[in-house]
């Protein structure tokens, strides 16, 4: 096998770590269009690393922490609902990318934007995989360490309130992981499709699974599938690798919903 | 303060954009006693309920909780996210690593044994109740903090939930405050009724069933382990709240 996709498919093994175990608690606690926004913003981020020409992935954590937090504090003391909100600083966040990248080209910076809306699995480079896995290792074990607690709120926040959860902190903590898979994801299936990843292996997992920590597994396991079956598809068909990635992974949904355990 | 009291609380009042929902609240929990808190909608109580357990703050005034204690709470009737995939089993382990032992007995005790490895989105109403009341009582509580236990449950379930409740009070020694929207008909073993209206209308012990032999003659056995409590107030209010003399003379708020 070629370098290029034995390191394709582990930048996709690794994102779908990440987007598995995360995306359950995205489907739980019902915050796609969180997720949306996120992703949305990490074009900001892009185009402001390469204004200063630092790695991408950088620049996306960067711009997603502050996002979050932004978010977070405008959550307590607002009169809108929070999917207005939400919108709002998705499209904030989206023209101010797409500005900040045109003014970067137009100063001679070389940029793909395709690459960033869809992502270039099969360009990630060495460098970029010891950072998607470094990213991974830190989230992951920030995500078993609030595991517990994440649970709890997602179950019923008052009673994790009166059990001495600290409800804010978690979402919160959450939050900004949600900000670092972003950064991991950009570089796999970019911007647009992220949020597919975090979503549809955990809501094909969740018609096989009886406990939290099995819809985990079984999410990870259908995002690696979904990242293998779409590497092979785009390599043999010649069709682009992410569009083909969630392909597979609705593909997948479609197929375990037809054959659901106990109707 | 007596030493056996575990919750109470002083002089309460809360705000909330510029309209009262408590003024001057006083109430106080002691060991093995079980207090009512009636009330209209609206009326404050889950407000009230909130402060107490640590969960609002007030405008002003205070609450006092023993050094000791550790509060059970059952919440109003409520529904579990059906997007997570959780059983019984993993529900009552969220709070604590319990173990198998303590869980079957919790379970056993508030006669809902069989439902272990159930999925907690298909169990019923009652059931979830029940599965609730053991999460509260597997933390070894004091005090029981239950919102609304009989809401939407029919006469006779009541009738079987007031006399477990009335089990686990006496098993297990704790304190018990229920909230209930139930103006007439409260737990025979409520040993104190408060009647909550932004402020405290009235308390008192529920009157005796058997001095309404016209009420036992109408509804028979269903009523065992119900009573009826009759409000002694001063004043009544109209639909907004506002308070009318009843006596014509000045009731200013002081409540006998």
């Amino acid at each position: 096998m070629d370098d290029f996709i034995i390191n394709a498919l582990l930048a996709g093994t690794g994102l779908a770590l990440l987007a598995g175990s995360l995306g359950c608690v995205v489907v739980w606690r019902r915050m796609a269009y969180f997720g949306d926004t996120l992703a949305h913003s990490a074009l900001l981020g892009v185009a402001l690393a390469v204004s200063i020409e630092m790695l991408p992935i950088f620049g996306v954590a960067i711009i997603g922490i502050v996002l979050a937090s932004l978010l977070f504090w405008l959550e307590h003391r607002q009169e809108l609902s929070n999917d207005t909100l939400l919108g709002i600083m998705s499209h904030s966040a989206l023209a101010l990318g797409l500005i900040v990248l045109s003014i970067a080209q137009n100063q001679g910076a070389n940029v793909d934007l395709m690459a960033y809306l869809f992502g270039d699995i099969l360009a990630v480079s060495r460098e970029e995989l010891l950072w998607i896995y470094a990213g991974a290792a830190l989230v992951l074990s920030l995500f078993a360490y609030l595991w517990r607690d994440l649970l709890s709120i997602s179950v019923h926040e008052e009673l994790a309130r009166t059990d001495g959860v600290s409800v804010g902190k978690t979402r919160f903590m959450f939050m900004l992981l949600l900000a670092l898979t972003i950064a991991v994801a950009i570089k796999v299936v970019g911007v647009l499709l992220i949020t597919a990843l975090l979503i549809i292996p955990a809501a094909s997992a969740r018609l096989y699974s009886r406990t939290p920590l099995q819809m985990v597994l079984l999410s990870i396991f259908f995002g690696i599938l979904s990242v293998v079956i779409g590497l092979i598809s785009s390599l043999h068909w010649d069709i682009p690798t992410a569009p083909a990635i969630v392909a597979a992974a609705s593909l997948l949904f479609f197929v375990s919903n037809l054959f659901q355990p106990r109707a | 303060m007596e030493s056996n009291i575990l919750l109470a609380a002083e002089h309460l009042h809360l705000n909330r954009q510029g309209k009262t929902i408590l003024s001057d609240v006083n109430l106080s929990l002691r060991e093995s006693e079980i207090v009512t808190l009636i009330g209209p909608n609206g009326a404050g109580k889950t407000s009230l309920i909130r402060i107490l357990l640590g969960l609002g703050e007030a405008t002003d005034g205070r609450v006092y909780r023993r050094a000791d204690l550790s509060i059970g709470y059952v919440p109003q009737r409520t529904s579990i996210n059906s997007v997570l995939p959780l059983r019984v089993l993993d529900f009552l382990r969220l709070s604590a690593r319990y173990s198998l032992e303590e869980i079957t007995l919790v379970l056993k005790e508030v006669g809902v044994s069989h439902i272990l490895n159930s999925a907690i989105q298909t169990l019923s109403g009652g059931e979830l109740q029940r599965v609730l009341l053991a999460r509260a009582l597997l933390k070894k509580p004091n005090i029981l903090v239950l919102d609304e236990p009989a809401q939407g449950v029919d006469i006779i379930g009541q009738q079987a939930l007031y006399k477990l409740i009335t089990a686990i009070r006496d098993n297990h020694a704790c304190g018990i405050l229920m909230v209930s929207h139930d103006l007439h008909l409260v737990m025979a073993a409520t040993d104190q009724v408060v009647c909550l209206n932004t402020h405290v209308c009235c308390t008192g012990h529920p009157d005796h069933i058997s001095e309404h032999p016209e009420y036992l003659k109408l509804f028979g056995d269903a009523l065992d382990g119900m009573a009826v409590y009759s409000h002694h107030h001063d004043h009544e209010h109209k639909l907004n709240g506002a308070i009318v003399c009843t006596h014509h003379k000045e009731c200013g708020h002081h409540h006998g």
